[in-house]
């Protein structure tokens, strides 16, 4: 019994010694060394549903800050340090991380892959006047009504109409959507893609429109729902890991027609777990290595990114968020540049007037903080490889 | 007597000594706001857990009834304070699909009421819910409120709901908390609710049907009335928790509340203690704070700045508080401060008077 | 609707079943002896997945099926002795509440064993062979699921029925103190009871995750619950009971998510529960249990 207390009386102890010296610690950290640090925050997920995009999109970040490790502002040369932070695909766990990054003192953040998490953190950072980056996150509420909220890539509404017009020239009529309930990026995407599949100037048919449950991973019943309405063209926005099994099943059921979906699809993963089921898959993505009409920039990252894979152990294919990342760094630097400052307001307000050439095209930021591209690429899953197909632009 | 009396006031001094630290802890934390983002979420996220495993721990462990529907009962209070307190203006913004229901769309609630209001719907559905599953012995209980969460939580993403929940898309631009004194506070407030509660006789019917329902029942006590009462006055207090948290992630979905929020703060109650208010408010705060300090199991550890440990990697904390409650449920079965509560008097003879403790400890 | 389209809408249900009554068995059989909820079945149930995994990347496909109900069964008695056997003098919601953490722990372990990405379930050779007939699609597997299912609760209700150690489980689940005055073994019956529900969750599994390609630390955490309603639906302690009620559930789940309303198929269960519990808590085949003062 005694000892019991002890322990306990121990770990309460220990907590808040814990708690104290975390406290001093967030307090002191600033420039401990002599040299001057500007920190830039990666807030992306490494673990759970959205893990392995994370993880792709946080290199691309990594390698540009191995290109551009240092940077001039007022003369003096600031190393800038990179703070990289989980946040577990989790809404509550952003929001933890997003607190943390404050602390940490960062002058603005990159992130995150999966919309979800950056309309969670948004606000936070809006408060603490830090701005935020994002790389691939495609849903339009996470930078709506936020000004520190900023993004190098295009929205979902663009990428559902591009999709929609894709289908649409290549002869399909009736489309099915299959669609995640209770997950923004899926529900989102297949509704504008409905809308613009079924507009007057696409003039195509919606015969199916079916759901599924957060980790299901039998949807057989759905796509024998598809199969009946003779659907000749299946848009299925889903994360990856629901992605394989949709494509195996429909296959498995004898259904031949076209499946799309948005950049998301675009994983190795797909290939190596649905095999041959997954060839004349399509998607739209953000970017292509192989785009003949690429910028400079895009031209010396290619070989550059391609190294830094090999050196990671990755297949030297380079995945479109990576670009992404390394265009959002991209924008960060040239901001703080322009702001000459370390101070999250000043590069807020430098971040709207820059104006640049990066690897996936021309990035400007308009007034809501997006991105002005109107150009996406296509590409089709074809002899077990992504192979670019065309590129879609939307005036 | 006369002891007493002066242990009673030396109490009352040393409770507001605590409160006026804590108080100056707090102010300090607001003041210098831009230094410690980090500290105050975590106080933030743990009183929000401390009220909710409070409101658990009522159910669980001071009436007995193992219910493990708090997940649904944070959603319903959650979702209703955050419709009502999402600024007008930034409503269209926020249904950006499918736009708000009409009789919604004008009606906005100051945060306090919209709090009040959300524990009142979720106790309203407890009510409900109560009637015919608490007549269920323990264990049906248990996966009949769980399934009622599952519902509820299906019933938020649906289609139907779009108008009102925002279905899928999930309700963002919660106004947040202005400092955490204020948040401080109502916490205090709701704790101290549930801790007058279990002290009066009400608390005392709970306990008897704790200890055996059969005699309870004997005792001339209304069994169903007693379990009712209770599992409606934890899903209020569930549902205020609910709309905090609400206020704290200042975004929602429906995947916020799934079965594995439920588990995560039944791990609370548990760690601190079954049938301890202290045990939970102390049990929220260290699993919360261990959650984040604990952090650097997740990254890769460099032994001697070279070799990497594979032992460490993304996951590793979660599966180490795994094996911390199997420990505290196979050997610490009362949790770690052993079921009592605090008081100034135990503390002090802890420290002072080692042979009065013992006689104290029999007389437990 | 046409024929063809309900078929095949029957034949996922029925395959789903089929998975279910599998796994339901194994908490029916538990709850029978020990009045416990075994919340960690469903993860036992996902933790067999990964063993095929492993297993089969290093054996043949015959000996890695071997080697995952072997490996299943010893997890499924492990858990028993580990973290139940201690509590069984204990209040019944403590036990509950270390299945509880068996579970939380059983999935936390597997996501920083083999991270929470889903990882591909190996092909084992003709199963997954697709048949057509007219318009309707399957695979084999698809079509042995209820068959394998039949022939397993033929072969458990023998067991239970006609020998020594199914008498002494049926005595145990009568009336606990009783069966052990009478010299019956209780330890050895108990780790008995949970060997068979592992030996049928790992079968389960492997059917299961066969038609379903993939597995992840949380796969098991719905299906386990389910199938925990299967078994009350069917009156806990009945084996029968708890394979009709899987049929149900998967079949009725199905027709949920041909209609249309997907939104409601996990939904659905619960339901099933709440109405069961309220009309007929004892279930389909249940027996009446009273409690003792």
């Amino acid at each position: 019994m005694k000892f019991k207390k002890l322990l306990s009386l121990g770990l309460v102890l220990t907590l808040s010694i814990c708690a104290l010296s975390a406290c001093s610690q967030s307090a002191s950290s600033g420039s401990a060394s002599g040299k001057k640090v500007i920190k830039i925050g990666i807030f992306e997920p490494a673990t759970g549903e959205n893990g392995g995009g994370g993880k792709q999109e946080a290199d691309g970040v990594l390698y540009a800050n191995e290109q551009m490790p240092t940077i001039e502002i007022n003369g003096e040369t600031y190393d800038i340090e990179i703070v990289n932070l989980d946040n577990k695909s989790d809404k509550t766990e952003a929001v933890n991380v997003a607190n943390k990054f404050i602390s940490e003192k960062v002058s603005c953040v990159i992130g995150s892959y999966g919309s979800g998490v950056s309309i969670a953190a948004g606000p936070i950072f809006e408060e603490a006047k830090i701005p935020a980056i994002g790389g691939s996150c495609t849903n339009p509420q996470v930078t709506e009504g936020n000004e520190y909220y900023f993004r190098v890539c295009f929205l979902d509404p663009f990428q559902g109409t591009v999709m929609a017009n894709f289908a649409k020239q290549n002869g399909y009529k009736k489309a099915a959507v299959l669609t995640q309930l209770g997950d923004d990026y899926s529900e989102g995407l297949g509704s504008y893609f409905k809308t613009a599949f079924k507009s007057a100037s696409l003039g195509g048919e919606i015969v199916a429109e079916e759901k599924f449950q957060t980790n299901a991973t039998d949807f057989k019943a759905q796509l024998t729902n598809i199969k009946n309405s003779n659907a000749d063209f299946i848009f299925a926005p889903s994360s990856i890991t629901t992605a394989p099994l949709i494509i195996k099943q429909a296959r498995e059921l004898g259904i031949n027609a076209k499946i799309g979906a948005g950049d998301t699809w675009e994983n190795g993963t797909i290939i190596d777990n649905a095999g041959k089921s997954a060839e004349g898959v399509v998607f739209s993505t953000f970017y292509d290595e192989n785009d003949v009409n690429a910028t400079a920039e895009a031209k010396s990252f290619v070989p550059g990114f391609k190294e830094y894979l090999k050196k990671t152990n990755q297949p030297d294919i380079i995945p479109a968020v990576s670009a992404l990342g390394y265009d959002a760094y991209l924008a960060a630097y040239k901001a703080i540049e322009k702001a000459q400052s370390t101070n999250g307001e000043k590069i807020k307000d430098a971040l709207k007037t820059i104006s640049f050439d990066g690897v996936t095209g021309h990035i400007s930021f308009d007034e809501t903080g997006d991105a002005v591209k109107n150009t996406a690429y296509i590409k089709e899953i074809n002899n077990g490889q992504f192979k670019f197909l065309t590129t879609t632009t939307i005036g | 007597m006369q002891l007493k009396n002066k242990n009673k006031i030396r109490n009352i001094i040393l409770s507001i000594i605590l409160i006026l630290i804590v108080n100056g802890i707090l102010s300090f934390l607001q003041v210098n706001k831009s230094d410690y983002y980090y500290i105050i979420s975590i106080i933030q996220r743990s009183l929000v857990f401390a009220v909710i495993a409070c409101s658990m721990n009522l159910v669980i462990g001071f009436t007995g009834l193992f219910s493990l529907g708090q997940a649904g009962f944070m959603a319903i209070g959650a979702y209703v304070t955050a419709i009502f307190t999402i600024p007008i203006e930034r409503r269209p913004n926020v249904y950006y699909i499918n736009g708000i229901n009409d009789y919604l769309a004008n009606i906005y609630i100051p945060w306090p009421i919209a709090l009040i209001l959300g524990g009142l719907v979720a106790a309203l559905f407890a009510f409900l819910i109560g009637m015919p599953v608490l007549k269920l012995k323990s264990d049906y209980l248990a996966i009949a409120t769980l399934g009622f969460a599952e519902i509820l939580r299906a019933v938020i993403a649906s289609p139907m709901m779009d108008r009102i929940t925002n279905g899928s898309f999930g309700l963002k631009n919660i106004p947040g908390f202005s400092n955490i004194i204020e948040l401080t506070i109502i916490s205090a407030i709701c704790i101290l609710i549930m801790i007058l509660l279990v002290n009066s006789s009400y608390g005392r019917d709970f306990k008897a049907i704790r200890e055996d329902e059969i005699a309870a029942e004997a005792m001339g006590i209304n069994i169903f009335k007693m379990k009712q009462l209770s599992f409606v006055i934890s899903s209020f207090f569930a549902g205020v928790g609910g709309g905090m948290f609400a206020m704290f992630i200042r975004s929602i979905d429906s995947k916020t509340f799934q079965v594995s929020l439920t588990y995560d703060i039944l791990l609370m109650v548990v760690l601190g203690g079954i049938g301890s208010f202290t045990g939970s408010i102390l049990g929220s705060f260290l699993v919360t704070a261990s959650k984040e300090l604990l952090r650097f199991f997740d990254e890769p550890f460099l032994l001697f700045g070279k070799i990497e440990v594979s032992l460490f990697r993304p996951g590793f904390r979660m599966v180490i508080f795994s094996i911390l409650l199997m420990v505290v449920v196979l050997f610490f079965r009362k949790g770690i401060i052993g079921g009592k509560e605090f008081s100034w008097d135990k503390i002090i003879n802890f420290f002072i008077k080692p042979n009065h403790k013992k006689k104290d400890e029999e007389s437990i | 609707m046409n024929l063809s389209i309900i078929l095949q809408h029957s034949l996922t249900g029925i395959s789903l079943g089929g998975s279910y009554a599998l796994i339901a068995i194994g908490y029916t059989l538990v709850y029978g002896i020990l009045r416990l909820i075994n919340f960690a079945h469903g993860d036992i149930f996902m933790m067999a997945g990964y063993f095929m995994i492993f297993s089969y990347s290093i054996f043949p496909w015959y000996i890695a099926i071997l080697v995952t109900i072997v490996a299943t069964i010893i997890l499924g008695v492990v858990i028993e002795k580990s973290a139940y056997k201690p509590l069984r003098q204990s209040p019944k919601m403590s036990v509950m509440i270390s299945a509880i953490g068996v579970s939380y722990l059983l999935q936390n372990l597997a996501t920083y064993l083999f991270s929470a990405l889903p990882r591909e379930y190996p092909e084992i050779p003709g199963l997954k062979k697709i048949f057509h007939i007219g318009n309707i699609y399957a695979s084999l597997v698809t079509f042995l699921t209820p068959v394998v299912t039949i022939v397993l609760v033929i072969f458990l209700l023998f067991l239970i029925n006609k020998t020594k150690i199914g008498m002494s489980m049926r005595a145990v689940s009568k009336d606990y103190e009783a069966a052990s005055l009478m010299g019956i073994k209780l330890n050895k019956t108990i780790s008995f009871t949970f060997a068979i529900g592992s030996f049928l969750a790992a079968i389960g599994s492997i059917l299961y995750f066969t038609d379903r390609m993939t597995v992840f630390p949380f796969s098991g955490s719905m299906p386990g619950l389910k199938c925990f309603v299967a078994a009350v639906f069917g009156g806990i302690g009945s084996i029968p009971g708890a394979v009709l009620g899987g049929f149900f559930l998967g079949i009725g789940e199905t027709i949920l998510i041909a209609c249309g309303q997907s939104t409601f198929s996990d939904a659905f269960t619960f339901i099933v529960l709440i109405i069961m519990l309220l009309f007929k808590p004892t279930g389909l085949f249940g027996e009446k249990s009273i409690d003792k003062v």
